[in-house]
């Protein structure tokens, strides 16, 4: 009688036990959840506003405000929060301008990557065959390149411009689209359903509407958010090198770049546009570990 | 005219396809020379163990896989690739799976997918009509008309796969492929589809290919019996003939290893 | 093996003592299995068949202490002399493999790919500290034990090479190897073919036999229990409706659950119309209908209401009220045979 009251009072605390534990957990993961959430909101918020918050531009240079630390108050009265360039342009303008440019380009190229690798993905996960073969192939071929140094070729040969960039980028960025398309549309070829629709002479077309791109959508918003990342940080990068976007237009890259004579005498020229872009990297980066945990591997 | 369906020297094979850089490797035959008729109103059962190709002969005639060689005709019409079939042939022939969840998409509404159906064989039913023949279709097949709302994932086995038999029957077949349909549910519930595919049989003169491994079932709905086994057909016959006097060693083979409640003891 | 049971242990191997096994469900705490009582007596093959939800694998995932994390427990668990539910986790490890040891549905996944057939049988043995030279003998052995042809070159085979036959025969030599007294086989057949489905249900009869192993075979298949199994529990709902010698209740059911499932076995070397359909689909233990389990889909509690009111509004399912609020106990009707039903005892059952 004894034994069977230990083993209820063990087989209760053993029940009880995690009950308010995983409940506390699970609450502060939520708050810590939507962080990134929120970093990104104010990022795509300062994108859409920027030109409205900061009054700037490219070409007006001032002698007398260069390499102004952050918080010096600047020739025409007005406080230079984050310091000044060296041809005396204000940072802060160009961190928020900046972000314009990144979250444009980034969201572009996405979308350009995404339309591509799933048309691509299905073709070849769906329909089998030669299509399968031809996509196959390319992608085997494209990922032989570093995708930067391909987006770096391309660049380089077109007039630096938004086109340019998203062109440059995008012709790497499919690939990953196409490769998990291809791979969930391979697997659902198989399912009962839609075999299912094919004996019921469903339309083709159809078939690949209702009953394979619904299972495919989760996987590929987790896999847009990866990509986001990468893109923002290729921009970045193409523009560091001075061959993504024309001078004229305000990039992290190019201010990074410009910065770069002066990292130890101005390291404010550098550093606040590499925060951030390093903060929406990372959110978007965290934001894209969550959905593909949670896409990533169902296949139903 | 030859009514119903004809199945002559069928051949399937898989694999063997050499790619650019593959090896090609030679193909093995799934199916290899299998004849076999369907007259209207006939249940012909195909059996076998696993391998032997029985569920390979379900997916040619319902145009899921295309044979290599040989023909199958439906009142004398080639059935090819279901795509390339006229529109009341493609009607005329349709399909039971085995499990009961994974044939319905499991994003769609039960109601949804039958209306898919309809859609893509208007002719069977106009669009004003849907809603009435959806009510019809499920009070036939012993549904609630509430099921329609439903997606498989709040349905029951056995009532997936009556949805998946009101999907068949939604276009008016003749003809009803049952590839191990009754297999993958519960006992109790296995009964209840039997039932209900041996009436639908009689109120609908449909004919029925029946695929299953399970002897005592055949024996139960069949008017015919096919064995098969590595891809032939070893043995064909009438049910009573074949379960009272089977003629090839492997036939006798399969029923010495199946097993009754009471009786054999081996 | 039998050698290792000494004579003073003349109770039951195994005894299953009102378990109770709850798991956190969407919809708050489910009770999988209710009050599950039943014993598995050495050297003897006990069944435990039930569909879908009936709890019979959970029922096995708990003797074998592979529960999830988060169940909760009730009951005990007595093998032997101890209760495996109060048992350390390092025990239950113990008995796990050693005492009692499992047969899965599916030896594919169950067998290491990269290792060969002889290496997996031995890992017990190997564990327990065999010099390596007695290892290969003891596989070879192992392996002609449970009839696989040509024991010595297939011990170096890898799982690939393996028909599905064999490989459950080689699962069931893993489970022979660390000697164990119960040998818990979890749907064991339901992949294979008829033809070898046969012919390894005869080598769990011989093990039986000669070897004098007890065995709880878990199926879903009367078949298969009408053939190897001596005890049987049949389950519903996550709870036990009837339990006796498998032969006396498979011939006369005392529960109209059993009753049904024994009349839904299509017959093959006779000719059987489609049995009377029970209505519904099994119940899920989330959902446990109230009263008896089974009440909305027994033909006998019909039966039975009609006799005590013939005046039931028309319209009205008959029920009798009994089944619809009072649990059934499982009781003792004839020695022996236990059942979980209000009118077991009643003529109406057949």
């Amino acid at each position: 009688m004894s034994e069977i009251a230990v083993a209820e009072s063990l087989a209760e605390t053993q029940y009880q036990e995690p009950q308010p534990r995983r409940s506390r957990r699970r609450h502060l993961s939520g708050a810590l959840r939507l962080l990134p959430y929120v970093v990104i909101a104010v990022y795509v918020l300062i994108a859409l506003t920027g030109p409205l918050l900061v009054d700037y531009d490219p070409l007006s240079t001032s002698v007398t405000d260069r390499l102004l630390s952050p918080g010096s108050v600047k020739g025409d009265g007005s406080t230079a929060w984050l310091g000044t360039d060296s041809v005396g342009r204000d940072v802060l303008a160009q961190v928020v301008l900046g972000a314009r440019t990144s979250v444009i380009i980034a969201v572009l190229t996405v979308l350009v990557s995404c339309v591509l690798g799933l048309g691509l993905g299905l073709l070849a996960g769906y329909l089998g065959g030669w299509p399968d073969t031809a996509v196959a192939r390319s992608i085997d071929i494209l990922v032989a390149f570093p995708g930067i140094l391909l987006a770096i070729v391309i660049a380089g040969l077109f007039r630096p411009g938004y086109l340019t960039v998203i062109v440059a980028l995008a012709v790497g960025g499919w690939i990953g689209f196409a490769r998990v398309v291809r791979g969930v549309a391979m697997s659902l070829r198989e399912r009962d359903w839609v075999d299912a629709a094919r004996v019921m002479a469903v339309a083709r077309i159809r078939i690949v509407t209702r009953h394979v791109l619904p299972f495919v959508v989760g996987p590929v918003v987790a896999m847009a958010t990866l990509e986001f990342a990468l893109i923002v940080l290729a921009e970045a990068g193409l523009s560091f090198l001075g061959i993504g976007l024309p001078p004229t237009a305000v990039s992290w890259g190019q201010t990074v770049a410009g910065g770069k004579e002066y990292l130890e005498t101005a390291w404010w020229i550098s550093a606040f546009p590499g925060l951030a872009l390093a903060g929406l990297v990372i959110s978007v980066g965290l934001v894209g570990d969550q959905l593909t945990a949670r896409y990533g591997g169902r296949r139903r | 005219m030859t009514a119903g369906l004809v199945i002559s020297d069928l051949r399937v094979t898989f694999g063997g396809r050499g790619g650019l850089l593959r090896r090609s490797e030679p193909p093995v035959a799934a199916v290899d020379g299998v004849s076999l008729r369907v007259g209207p109103r006939e249940t012909v059962a195909v059996v076998g163990e696993s391998g032997s190709g029985k569920t390979t002969v379900a997916r040619s005639i319902v145009g899921l896989v295309t044979p290599e060689a040989g023909t199958i005709t439906y009142d004398d019409t080639v059935l090819g690739p279901m795509r390339t079939r006229p529109p009341h042939v493609q009607r005329a022939i349709q399909m039971v799976f085995q499990d009961p969840r994974s044939s319905l998409n499991p994003r769609m509404t039960a109601g949804a997918i039958l209306r898919e159906a309809w859609h893509t064989h208007p002719a069977v039913a106009p669009k004003g009509d849907w809603k009435q023949a959806t009510r019809e279709l499920l009070a036939e097949v012993g549904l609630d008309p509430t099921v329609a709302g439903r997606r498989p994932s709040a349905l029951s086995g056995g009532q997936c796969q009556r949805v998946s038999i009101a999907r068949a029957l939604a276009v008016r077949p003749r003809l009803l492929v049952c590839d191990e349909a009754v297999s993958a549910l519960d006992v109790s519930v296995q009964a209840q589809i039997l039932r209900l595919l041996v009436d639908l049989k009689s109120e609908r003169d449909l004919a029925i290919v029946f695929i299953s491994h399970d002897l005592g079932v055949v024996r139960q709905i069949a008017d015919r019996i096919a064995v098969m086994r590595s891809g032939e057909l070893v043995e064909e016959a009438t049910a009573e003939d074949l379960f009272t006097n089977p003629r090839h060693p492997y036939t006798q083979m399969l029923l010495d290893a199946a097993l009754d409640l009471e009786g054999v003891e081996s | 093996m039998s050698a290792d049971m000494t004579p003073e242990d003349t109770g039951p191997l195994l005894d299953v003592r009102d378990l109770e096994v709850v798991l956190p469900g969407p919809d708050g705490p489910v009770r999988i299995l209710d009050r599950v009582s039943f014993t598995v007596g050495a050297g003897r093959t006990t069944g435990l068949i039930g569909e879908s939800g009936s709890g019979k694998s959970m029922t096995a995932m708990a003797i074998i202490g592979l529960l999830p994390r988060d169940a909760q427990t009730r009951g005990e668990l007595r093998w032997r002399s101890e209760d495996l539910l109060t048992a350390t986790p390092r025990r239950r490890r113990r008995v796990r493999g050693r005492e009692i040891a499992m047969i899965f549905q599916d030896p594919l996944a169950s067998l290491n790919p990269g290792q060969t057939i002889g290496r997996q049988i031995t890992e017990i043995p190997r564990r327990d500290g065999m010099p390596r030279r007695e290892l290969g003998s003891t596989a070879v052995d192992l392996l002609e034990r449970v009839e696989i042809p040509d024991p010595a070159r297939r011990a170096n085979n890898y799982p690939h090479q393996f028909s599905g036959g064999m490989r459950q025969r080689a699962m069931t030599a893993l489970a022979l190897a660390g000697k164990p007294q119960l040998i818990l086989a979890d749907e064991p057949t339901t992949a294979l073919d008829v033809t070898v489905q046969a012919r390894i249900l005869a080598l769990l009869r011989r093990l039986r036999d000669e070897e004098g192993t007890a065995m709880l075979l878990v199926s879903h298949d009367l078949r298969v229990m009408a053939h190897v199994a001596d005890d049987l529990v049949v389950m519903y709902a996550g709870q036990v409706c009837e339990r006796g010698p498998a032969p006396d209740v498979l011939r006369r059911p005392f529960h109209p659950y059993t009753n049904a499932l024994v009349k839904s076995v299509p017959a093959v070397h006779a000719k059987s119309a489609i049995a009377d359909p029970l209505p519904g689909s099994p119940a899920n233990p989330a959902e446990r209908p109230s009263g008896c389990a089974f009440h909305p889909r027994c033909p006998l509690t019909r039966i039975m209401a009609q006799g005590v009111s013939s005046a039931n509004a028309i319209g009205t399912p008959p029920i009798h009220e009994r089944c619809r609020t009072e649990q059934p106990e499982v009781r003792e009707i004839s020695p022996g045979r236990w059942s979980a039903c209000h009118f077991s005892s009643e003529e109406a059952v057949r």
